[in-house]
């Protein structure tokens, strides 16, 4: 393994003067006999497109299952350190997590319908946050199916199971369904990478489009994703943040061999 | 090739053929034994009368009491057993995930209870309720045989839960949900198809054994009123009746084989016809 040379920059000067949304302090996440993520320190600005770039197994997906404790899952990973969002660290049991979870709306790596309606699966996190009046869940329904451009597709068959529509389908519906439960965050992993070329552009399309009113945070390991989207890089290696920043510094100006190299081969 | 590996080829293919062969023969030979000799004695009165004079010695009358007592007993014993199996199945798929050393093992002792012989549930059964001086009965009979299904309807539905993919359950988490709601809202239903075959195997099972109900349900010639009345089942209705003397009560015995193979019949393909469909 190549010798990696950490900035020793403090993480917090990635704001810029931005408002920060969540605060990720001294991460750190061990599996069995490894540690996945090493001394994590990142503030996420606010209404802007975070990526975290890397190559496979650097422990992006890790970072952003544990902004929404969905590490809780998996027993095996230890963790300390803390996540902050609006001031309240996500770890702290006292805390209750389906509260903070719905401040999250989760894109993953494939999409996973719920086994219900179009309809519904829209309707679902909207019910668990209480809200009763049928008109109200209508209205939002349609407003986030516009929201990710699949209102017109599926207008007329909104009470057919969600698991038959096409995967680009389904994955824009799973962006709407985590819109509709009015996050301040999407947590973004790898989200078009199980789509053809024509539905990544689309989910594209909507996340600089979302941001106005979101914050996102975006896994990639595509380079030209990461260029066309970001306003902020975190490029990790090995479980470490090497280099981040404003997106045209860091993708422009590597100060790092390991970026230069991976923004080389991966050109 | 050389030639031992074409001897090997060449055995194992013909092997194979003979072993199946001798498996189709024994079947038909099962079947045609059971439907030569219960199919003519198959009538309408055997179908819709209770025996006359006793199912031992009693030429008249049918097997009514078996076929209400059998359908009775499984369906009871399969409501039940769903009750428990349910909560169960969840349980170990969405909570016990986390802890897959505790989910290994409790897999494993499920897969024991599954491998107990049900007469040893019969006798368990027996012992308790000779303890609390509970008689022969429908409901200790479909207490005892939801216990001996339980175990199977568990691990059908836990095979069927473990096939959705761990995603599902993060989505879940993701829009806030708690773990009960994930169990019983969205895993329940992305696993409603396979639980219906996981219910009808259970069923199968329940209805076709004959040990679990020896001690504990009785035998009767009459249909059961309530839970405290004894019943008749279609297992015991072929051992007992098989062992008269008469020729007339043996053939009735092979009609009970008949329909209890038939009722086994139609569920299993209903389980099948569940399972296809998605």
């Amino acid at each position: 393994m190549q010798e990696i040379n950490t900035q020793k920059k403090e993480a917090t000067e990635i704001t810029n003067g931005e408002i920060p949304v969540m605060e990720v302090k001294n991460l750190n996440v061990y599996a069995k006999n490894t540690q996945i993520l090493k001394n994590i320190n990142l503030i996420i600005p606010k209404n802007k497109i975070t990526v975290l770039l890397g190559p496979s197994g650097c422990g992006k997906t890790t970072l952003l299952k544990s902004m929404n404790r969905l590490t809780d899952l998996y027993t095996e990973l230890k963790i300390t350190g803390s996540i902050e969002v609006d001031g309240e660290d996500i770890f702290n049991k006292k805390n209750d997590i389906t509260r903070i979870r719905q401040k999250m709306g989760l894109v993953m790596q494939r999409p996973f319908p719920l086994p219900m309606s179009i309809y519904d699966n829209i309707a679902y996190g909207l019910k668990l946050k209480g809200v009763k009046q049928k008109h109200i869940i209508a209205e939002k329904v349609e407003k986030h199916l516009r929201e990710v451009a699949l209102w017109d597709e599926v207008k007329d068959r909104l009470k057919t199971s969600a698991q038959r529509l096409s995967i680009g389908q389904q994955q824009r519906l799973c962006l709407a369904r985590g819109l509709a439960v009015e996050p301040e965050i999407i947590l973004a992993d790898e989200p078009t990478s199980a789509l053809d070329p024509i539905s990544s552009r689309i989910i594209e399309e909507e996340f600089t489009q979302l941001k106005d009113q979101y914050t996102i945070i975006l896994v990639t390991h595509i380079l030209r994703q990461a260029k066309r989207l970001a306003d902020y890089v975190v490029f990790m290696y090995y479980g470490e943040i090497v280099e981040h920043g404003d997106a045209d510094e860091v993708l422009n100006n590597p100060k790092t061999e390991i970026l230069k190299e991976y923004l080389r081969v991966g050109h | 090739m050389n030639l031992r590996r074409k001897a090997e080829e060449e055995f194992f293919k013909y092997f194979s053929a003979l072993v199946t062969l001798l498996i189709v023969f024994v079947l038909a030979h099962i079947l045609w034994t059971i439907l030569s000799k219960g199919l003519g004695t198959i009538s309408w009165e055997i179908l819709s009368q209770e025996p006359k004079g006793g199912f031992y010695l009693g030429k008249g009358g049918g097997i009514l009491n078996a076929i209400v007592g059998s359908l009775y007993l499984a369906i009871g014993a399969t409501i039940i057993a769903f009750i428990v199996s349910l909560p169960v199945a969840l349980f170990l798929n969405v909570y016990l995930i986390r802890y897959p050393k505790l989910l290994s093992t409790s897999r494993f002792f499920l897969d024991v209870l599954w491998g107990i012989p049900s007469i040893v549930y019969g006798a368990f059964a027996f012992a308790i309720m000779m303890n609390f001086h509970i008689k022969n009965s429908l409901g200790a009979g479909i207490v005892t045989v939801s216990c001996l299904i339980a175990p199977i309807m568990i691990r059908a539905m836990d095979e069927v839960l473990k096939t959705i993919p761990i995603g599902l359950q993060e989505a879940a988490y993701a829009l806030g949900s708690t773990k009960t709601e994930t169990a019983y809202k969205i895993y329940f239903k992305q696993a409603l198809p396979g639980f219906a075959t996981a219910i009808l195997l259970a069923f199968g099972r329940g209805i076709g054994d004959a040990a679990s109900v020896l001690f504990t349900a009785g035998y009767t010639d009459h249909i059961p009123r309530n839970l405290g009345d004894p019943t008749a089942t279609l297992p015991l209705a072929i051992f007992f009746q098989l062992g008269s003397p008469v020729q007339e009560v043996q053939n009735r015995a092979y009609a009970a084989a008949v329909i209890l193979m038939f009722i086994v019949l139609c569920v299993s393909l209903s389980a099948r016809v569940f399972s296809r469909k998605k």
